[in-house]
C-alpha cells in the first residue's frame, strides 16, 4: 500500500462524509414542507406524490441514476438550462452528486417525517390553534416535539443512506478522486484492483459505522418506523 | 348589553348545518340536542375549526362575515374538547404558560384558575399521569387562562364517571360568579342544562328550533315528546325554611310551597326544581287523603299523544301562566277524565330532583 493511496482514501471519506451531511440538511429543507403537506394536505395529488417519492425505494439505483444522467446532462433539459444560464456542468461534479442523492434519499427522509406528523392527534394541533398558537407556532412548538422520533430517524436514515449508495453516484458522479470518489465506490476499486487490505479497512468501517448508527438510532426511539413502500 | 350573534350554513357529507340564532353574552347558553344534531359541528364552526359561510359576531366583534374568516388562533375561544386534548409533551403547568403567554389579556391569572379548580398538586404532573376528570380540570383551566371572549365547551363530562363529573359541575356552577366569562356549552344531559344553563338553544337535525330560558322550553310538549321517557320540566324557587322534625325543605315556587327532601342550602337560596312528567299524575278533586304532599292546582293546556297508550299534558300553573309541568299519562284516564284545554285540575307530583 502507498501513502498516495491512502491519501486517496482519506479524500473518499470527507468526501462522502461532507456529501451525506450536505444531502441531508438539503432533504430536511425539502422533506418537512413535503412531509408536511403530506400528513395534514387535503389535496387528492397527495397518493400521486407519495407514490413518486417511495419510487427510489424499489427502482434500481442504475435506472434512476440513468434517468437523472439525462436531465443532468449538458443536453438534458434540467442541465441543459442550468449551463445556459452559466452554471456549471451538473454531471461528474459534487453538485450534481448531491442533487441525486437527495432524489434517491427523499422516501427516507419523507416517510418518517411524514408518519410522524400523522401520529399526532389532530385535537391536540387544534387546541393550540384555539389558543392562540398560529401556524407556524404550532409546527414549532408541537408537531415538532411530538414527532420527534420521526425526525431523528428521518435524519440519520437520510445521512446514513446517503454514505451507503453506490450505483446512483457512480451514473452520475463517475469515479473523479476528491471530486465525486465516494467511499462506496473506492471500496469497489480496491476490490477490482485486487488490493484487498485497503477494501477491508473501508469496508469494515462503513460496517462499524452504520451498525452504530442504526443501535442509536434503535435506542433512542425504542421504536422503528418501518420504511417501504 | 352585548350579544352573540350566529348566522352559520355548512354542509358536512349528507348532513347540513343551517343554523341562525342570538343570545345575549353573559351566562351560559346551553347547546341542546341528541348526539348527531350538529352540535358538535356548530361549536367547532364558531371557533374557526370548521369553515362554513354564514357570519359570527361576539361581542360586537366580527369573527367571520362575508370575505372575512378569522382563523382559530385569531378569535379569543376557550374550547373544551369532550377529551381534554392537552398538549401530551407539556406538564399541566406547561400547558397552562402555553396559554398564558399567547392570551392578549391576563384578565383571568393563571394563579386564581389554579386555585379555584385544585390544580396546585397537578401542575407538575403530565397529561399521561391524569386521571379523566383531572384531565377535564387541566383543560378548562387552560381554557379560562386564555381570557376568552367566549368559552366552547363540547360535551365536557361526557367521558368522566358519575363522582368526576358531579365535582366539575360543582365548579361549572361557580364559573359565571367567579370570572364571568360567557359559556356555550353543548350537552345531551338534561341534568347538566338543569343545574348551569341560563338558556338553551335546542339543535335539531342541524337547525335551531327553539331557543328559551329552560323553564320554558322543557315545558314544551315538543320538548316532552322528543325527550320521551327524559321529559321533565324545570320550575324556579328559593328555599324557604327547613323542617328537622321531618328531615324536609320547604321552598317556594310560583305553585305553592313544595316539600323536598331536606337540602344544605342556605334558606334564601335559588334552586331549579326538576320535574319528570313521568312523576305527575292528574286528579279531578283535591284528595287529602293521599301520601303524596305536593299536589298543586293546575290547568290544562294542550295535550300531545307521544304513543300508541300515552299522552303529554301540559299543565300550567293558574298564578304564573308562563311556567308549566308536563304530565304523561295514558289516553284511557285522559279520556276517562275529559282532560282538555283549560280544565282546571290538580297536580300531583311524586318525585322531585333539585339541582
Amino acid at each position: 500500500m502507498q501513502p498516495a493511496a491512502f491519501a486517496s482514501d482519506g479524500q473518499a471519506v470527507l468526501l462522502t462524509l461532507r456529501l451525506a451531511g450536505v444531502v441531508t440538511l438539503a432533504l430536511l429543507g425539502i422533506g418537512t414542507p413535503l412531509a408536511l403537506w403530506l400528513a395534514f394536505g387535503r389535496s387528492r395529488l397527495r397518493v400521486v406524490v407519495e407514490a413518486i417519492v417511495a419510487l427510489p425505494l424499489v427502482l434500481p439505483p442504475t435506472v434512476l441514476g440513468f434517468y437523472l444522467l439525462v436531465l443532468l446532462g449538458p443536453r438534458g433539459p434540467v442541465g441543459g438550462c442550468w449551463e445556459a444560464l452559466g452554471g456549471e456542468r451538473l454531471v461528474f461534479s459534487f453538485t450534481g452528486l448531491v442533487i441525486g442523492s437527495v432524489v434517491y434519499s427523499l422516501p427516507f427522509v419523507v416517510q418518517p417525517l411524514a408518519n410522524g406528523f400523522r401520529s399526532i392527534d389532530r385535537r391536540v394541533l387544534e387546541a393550540a390553534a384555539t389558543l392562540g398558537a398560529r401556524r407556524f407556532d404550532r409546527f414549532l412548538t408541537v408537531i415538532l416535539p411530538l414527532s420527534r422520533n420521526g425526525l431523528l430517524t428521518a435524519v440519520t436514515l437520510g445521512f446514513a443512506h446517503t454514505v451507503g449508495e453506490f450505483g446512483v453516484v457512480l451514473m452520475l458522479g463517475g469515479n473523479i478522486p476528491g471530486r465525486t470518489q465516494v467511499l462506496s465506490i473506492a471500496v469497489y476499486d480496491h476490490v477490482e484492483a485486487i488490493e484487498y487490505g485497503q477494501a477491508h479497512v473501508l469496508s469494515a468501517g462503513m460496517l462499524a459505522f452504520s451498525f452504530t448508527v442504526l443501535l442509536g438510532v434503535y435506542l433512542t426511539t425504542r421504536r422503528f418506523d418501518v420504511v417501504g413502500p | 348589553m352585548s350579544t352573540l350573534e350566529i348566522a352559520i350554513r355548512g354542509r358536512r357529507g349528507s348532513f347540513e348545518l343551517a343554523v341562525e340564532f342570538e343570545a345575549p353574552l353573559t351566562g351560559v347558553t346551553a347547546i341542546f340536542g341528541r348526539s348527531g344534531s350538529g352540535k358538535t359541528t356548530l361549536l367547532r364552526a364558531l371557533a374557526g375549526l370548521e369553515r362554513m359561510r354564514g357570519r359570527v359576531v361576539v361581542g360586537g366583534r366580527v369573527w367571520q362575515d362575508a370575505g372575512r374568516f378569522l382563523p382559530p388562533e385569531e378569535r379569543l375561544v376557550g374550547y373544551v374538547f369532550q377529551e381534554a386534548a392537552l398538549l401530551p409533551h407539556l406538564s399541566v403547568r406547561g400547558n397552562l404558560a402555553y396559554a398564558r403567554k399567547r392570551a392578549k389579556s391576563q384578565r383571568v391569572s393563571p394563579p386564581q384558575v389554579v386555585d379555584w379548580l385544585g390544580l396546585h398538586d397537578l401542575l407538575d404532573r403530565m397529561p399521561s399521569q391524569l386521571s379523566g376528570g383531572e384531565r377535564q380540570r387541566a383543560a378548562l383551566a387552560r381554557a379560562l387562562v386564555r381570557s376568552p371572549e367566549l368559552l366552547l365547551m363540547d360535551e365536557p363530562l361526557a367521558s368522566l364517571d358519575l363522582s368526576a363529573r358531579d365535582a366539575i359541575l360543582g365548579h361549572l356552577e361557580r364559573l359565571h360568579d367567579e370570572l364571568a366569562v360567557p359559556v356555550l356549552y353543548v350537552t345531551h344531559a338534561t341534568d347538566e342544562v338543569a343545574r348551569l344553563a341560563d338558556r338553551v338553544a335546542w339543535i335539531d337535525q342541524g337547525r335551531v328550533r327553539s331557543v328559551a330560558a329552560p323553564e320554558v322550553l322543557f315545558a314544551e310538549l315538543e320538548m316532552g315528546a322528543a325527550l320521551g321517557d327524559d321529559a321533565a320540566a324545570f320550575v324556579p324557587a328559593r328555599v324557604l325554611r327547613h323542617d328537622d322534625t321531618y328531615h324536609l325543605s320547604e321552598l317556594e315556587t310560583a305553585w305553592g310551597v313544595l316539600f323536598v327532601p331536606r337540602l344544605t342550602a342556605v334558606v334564601g337560596a335559588p334552586a331549579r326544581i326538576r320535574i319528570r312528567a313521568r312523576d305527575v299524575s292528574i286528579a279531578l278533586g283535591r284528595e287529602h287523603k293521599t301520601s303524596i304532599l305536593n299536589v298543586f292546582a293546575a290547568r290544562v293546556g294542550e295535550l300531545l299523544p307521544v304513543s300508541a297508550a300515552e299522552v303529554l299534558v301540559r299543565l300550567c300553573c293558574p298564578a304564573a301562566p308562563e311556567q308549566a309541568v308536563l304530565a304523561r299519562v295514558t289516553k284511557k284516564s285522559a279520556d276517562a277524565m275529559g282532560l282538555g284545554d283549560g280544565l282546571e285540575v290538580y297536580a300531583c307530583v311524586k318525585g322531585v330532583s333539585v339541582r
